[in-house]
């Protein structure tokens, strides 16, 4: 397998993409000599042509939605539709100012007006900003709202939110950066929080809870209207962490589940791209009693056309997460996506990505697989867990998430939940056809023939790849996180 | 249902295998109360030619001639290769690099991105970027507060001549996290840090010193930073990054440079695009490490020694450490962050260097140019970079909507922060503006104003 040098090593001394500069010559006019910098930056010296060339190969290294089936629970990795992408690069959206005035940006707030009604609708709150730039700031939008209505009740006791021991990593987190104490929830033998603990751990200090549902076990939380009860009776209120929302998008609303706000991951569910880890896009919605503490801008109406809601509109909100109006583009892909599926198509959505997981669940389990709720439905992921073949093998999850790869498909979610040992959470989406279903089945069931009959093979994978598996204790000790010229 | 490949036989064999009779029955542990009859009315599905209509109109609607609003988004030339290969599929559609040997593309990337930011700013380290330049700021107080140990106030100061935006983003990130902010005055006729004001200071965690500042202005960081330091306070400089291609880097401000440096990367390769997605930078010092929230990519080697890249520290992060995490931050900018990294390898340090003079040369014609109009003058006086407040001699906001009438956008309203500054706007003109532009804008303005008149 060839190994690609940084572009850095490519570069020579005074060589450049002469066609992307002004040509005219480095004037600094007025600006004073201490104010300037005295060496250039440490910079590639390249061509154009081998940065594309460079950049295609890099590509070329990556694992994709595009070219590999990507079960990647929790993450929901489905087609990303290039209408989105082609629609939302127009010239007129992209060279769009974000100060730009009001009536130079009838076209773009008329998308963002839309999608906030469309989002609302199909998660039955009462209103909805676009404005967070991810799922996490989304989870804190959320907090800060619940915050900012106890604040504004003088309920100034509420130092607590209680969050699932399942719960995504970023609820804790979230829940620490609004300056709370996160206090945890057990869960029962059937994938359900454990009813009796919250019912003890809910009381004054309660500001609210974080919940995902269904839950990150790929379950859903069947309780919910009594656990919603026991959270409202003792003040507190109820976000939805919307990670799972494609399990049950048009199918369940939740609103109607008693939630107070949520986020929705518009890159998971909405089909906008991850891009390598980001830009996401954390949607917020929120009931009657949170409306006032959205984040701004939204994007309101009135009998002169579409305008911006901002503080003057707005006095009581959290305020301003992004300098503008959040990662604007991800909101235009999303749009063209609901545009596309309208009421019917979102129900569709959870109809057969729920579809595709349970078939998937039912076909693995049928090979042998232990799947982790037998009993229970899958929503649209479920978990299996390899503990038994990393007893008699000494094969784990992680190996067989590494020999997948070889086999041409992106790995599971490995590790996560933590309550789950040996597990893969396992999310086809509803955008995969059966053959490619069937595909994944006849892979797994092929790496655990190898790992019975050569176990060193699986252990040692992956063995096609660009590189073979990575020393990460060595990156984090010795660490190298910087190009330097020699 | 537009993307969904499923055929009827698939279907029916796809229940079969699974035991049930329909795809209801799927739902089945769903409370019969929560399962949704039906959604209300919703805007109608539309067929990607007729949605590819639509939003054609829109955009169209929306287009305008010259922009002169810069106040934290800039409309700079994007080389074609760099969207075109940043929307690659399998840069497009990847996740997060977590399955290491699967995303060498996207790691090896983020280290190159590492590695021209730590240059642009003459910093040690950068993670792989923050959502974006004014919530990055945020990250960047608490890191500072997680940092400097020996104070245990909560309190920094942010200059006056930040741009208000960014502080008031600042404000709701830290703001439940007993972070107090405190103003560090400006001059108001020279619109920098008042530094001829400037007492000892104590028990302050960091200073925030913008440079250039809000009304691009240049401020005398040296000074500023050997101060703060000399206080026992760090240094959190907020930087145009394109600027630094010309300017005094933020590692070099003062005696010891800045200790952390953050900013907006949309001036690199990122079209304005209605204000996102950009991507926040965050640089700092090697010691501050791993006091940094968001991403960081290690380059390393595998079993057989070959060189390969990974994320590292993860130890910091929230998947990993939930309620004692760095933050809460998940993602960065991935996409944007790739396409910032073509562009700043086809632009290249001198590139860069053009681009940023030439920028600073339209807006020197163009405040010369709107400064020959009667009672028209800048509001400060002093260098400026690439942007500069001017007054207009009467209030600005109707100025600047019978300007938009001509097709003209012609600057930030300043009014909308500071009442004082209500006949002031900030102008901006970037390597796009050409003389002609100019010649325009003082037309449609020399009208405009008289129109007042």
């Amino acid at each position: 397998m060839r190994q690609d040098q940084l572009i850095f090593d490519e570069g020579r001394p005074g060589r450049r993409a002469r066609g992307q500069a002004p040509s005219e010559p480095v004037d600094t006019g007025d600006l004073p000599a201490e104010s300037l910098r005295t060496t250039p930056p440490i910079l590639p010296e390249v061509s154009e042509l081998q940065v594309v060339r460079h950049y295609t190969r890099l590509s070329q290294k990556n694992f994709s939605i595009d070219t590999q089936f990507y079960p990647l629970g929790s993450c929901t990795m489905k087609y990303n539709p290039r209408a989105g992408n082609a629609l939302a690069m127009l010239p007129g959206f992209l060279d769009r100012h974000p100060w730009a005035a009001t009536a130079q940006s009838q076209g773009y707030l008329a998308c963002v007006h839309e999608l906030q009604d469309m989002l609302r609708d199909v998660t039955g709150l009462a209103g909805v900003s676009l404005t967070p730039m991810a799922g996490a700031q989304g989870e804190f939008a959320g907090v800060a709202m619940i915050r900012a209505y106890h604040r504004a009740r003088g309920d100034h006791g509420r130092t607590e939110i209680l969050v699932p021991d399942a719960a995504h990593g970023t609820n804790p987190a979230t829940a620490v950066m609004c300056g709370y104490k996160v206090r945890e929830l057990p869960t029962d033998g059937e994938g359900d929080v454990d009813l009796q603990a919250l019912r003890e751990a809910v009381g004054p200090r309660t500001a609210g809870i974080m919940l995902t549902n269904p839950s990150t076990l790929g379950v859903f939380e069947r309780r919910i209207r009594q656990m919603a009860d026991i959270v409202h009776e003792a003040g507190g209120l109820l976000y939805y962490d919307g990670a799972n929302l494609n399990a049950i998008l048009g199918k369940s609303r939740p609103g109607d589940m008693g939630f107070d706000v949520i986020h929705i991951n518009l890159h998971k569910t909405f089909s906008t791209p991850h891009g390598g880890g980001g830009p996401g896009a954390g949607a917020i919605g929120a009931s009657e009693r949170l409306l006032p503490y959205l984040p701004i801008p939204m994007a309101g109406r009135d009998e002169n056309g579409y305008r911006w809601l901002t503080e003057v509109d707005c006095p009581h909100s959290i305020g301003r997460l992004s300098a503008f109006m959040g990662n604007a583009g991800v909101i235009l892909r999303a749009y063209v996506y609901a545009r596309m599926l309208g009421a019917e198509g979102m129900v569709r959505v959870a109809e057969f990505a729920t579809l595709n997981a349970n078939y998937l669940m039912t076909r693995l389990r049928a090979e042998g697989f232990q799947v982790w709720f037998p009993q229970r439905r899958a929503s649209h992921e479920f978990i299996i867990s390899l503990k038994r073949e990393a007893k008699e093998l000494n094969v784990t999850a992680m190996d067989v998430a590494k020999r997948l790869l070889d086999y041409g498909y992106h790995a599971p979610t490995a590790y996560f939940p933590l309550l789950v040992p040996e597990c893969l959470l396992i999310e086809p989406t509803e955008t995969e056809t059966r053959e490619e279903l069937d595909g994944f089945i006849a892979a797994l069931v092929a790496i655990r023939q190898e790992a019975r009959r050569d176990p060193e093979l699986v252990r040692s994978a992956p063995h096609d790849l660009p590189v073979r598996r990575l020393d990460e204790v060595r990156a984090a000790r010795e660490l190298d996180l910087c190009w330097t010229p020699d | 249902m537009p993307f969904i490949p499923h055929t009827e036989d698939d279907i029916r064999d796809m229940l079969a295998a699974i035991g049930v009779g329909d795809v209801e029955s799927l739902f089945d542990e769903i409370p019969d109360g929560l399962r949704s009859g039906r959604l209300p009315p919703m805007l109608p599905a539309l067929q990607e030619m007729q949605v590819t209509r639509l939003m054609h109109e829109r955009a169209t609607r929306d287009l305008v001639g010259p922009c002169f609003i810069g106040a934290g988004a800039y409309r700079h030339h994007v080389p074609a290769a760099v969207w075109q290969l940043a929307t690659r599929g399998e840069f497009y559609s990847a996740y997060t690099p977590y399955q290491a040997e699967a995303s060498q593309g996207t790691l090896q990337l983020i280290y190159e991105y590492q590695s021209m930011m730590c240059g642009l700013m003459a910093m040690d380290v950068s993670n792989a970027s923050l959502y974006d330049g004014a919530s990055g700021l945020g990250e960047a107080m608490l890191m500072a507060v997680r940092a400097n140990q020996r104070v245990r106030s909560g309190r920094i100061l942010v200059a006056d001549s930040l741009h208000p935006v960014y502080r008031r983003v600042a404000e709701t990130v830290v703001g439940n996290q007993g972070v107090i902010l405190e103003s560090l005055p400006l001059d108001a006729g020279s619109g920098v840090v008042d530094t001829a004001a400037l007492g000892a200071i104590d028990d302050v965690v960091a200073v925030v010193i913008p440079q250039p500042n809000f009304f691009g202005r240049l401020e005398d960081v040296d000074r500023l930073v050997d101060w703060a330091h000399g206080g026992g306070a760090l240094v959190i400089g907020v930087v145009n990054p394109l600027a630094m291609a010309l300017l005094k880097p933020p590692g070099e401000w003062g005696e010891a440079g800045a200790d952390i440096a953050c900013g907006d990367g949309q001036p690199l390769g990122v079209p304005l695009s209605s204000g996102g997605p950009y991507y926040g930078f965050l640089c700092c010092r090697r010691s501050m490490v791993r006091r940094m929230p968001g991403r960081i990519v290690g380059r390393t080697v595998d079993l057989d020694g070959r060189t390969g890249y990974t994320l590292t520290l993860q130890a910091r992060e929230q998947h990993i450490r939930r309620s004692r995490a760095t933050s809460n931050i998940c993602t960065n900018q991935g996409l944007v962050v790739t396409a910032s990294t073509i562009h700043m390898a086809l632009l290249g340090a001198e590139g860069l260097r053009r681009v940023a003079a030439t920028c600073h040369a339209r807006t020197r014609e163009l405040t010369a140019a709107l400064s020959t109009l009667p009672g028209v003058a800048p509001l400060h006086a002093g260098p400026c970079f690439h942007e500069r407040a001017l007054d207009l001699g009467q209030p600005a906001a109707p100025v600047l909507e019978r300007l938009a009438a001509r097709g003209i956008l012609g600057g930030y309203a300043l009014g909308q922060h500071d009442p004082a500054l209500g006949d002031a706007i900030l102008v901006c003109a970037t390597e796009c503006i050409e003389a002609s532009d100019i010649a325009a804008y003082r037309d449609a303005l020399a009208e405009s104003l008289q129109e007042a008149a």
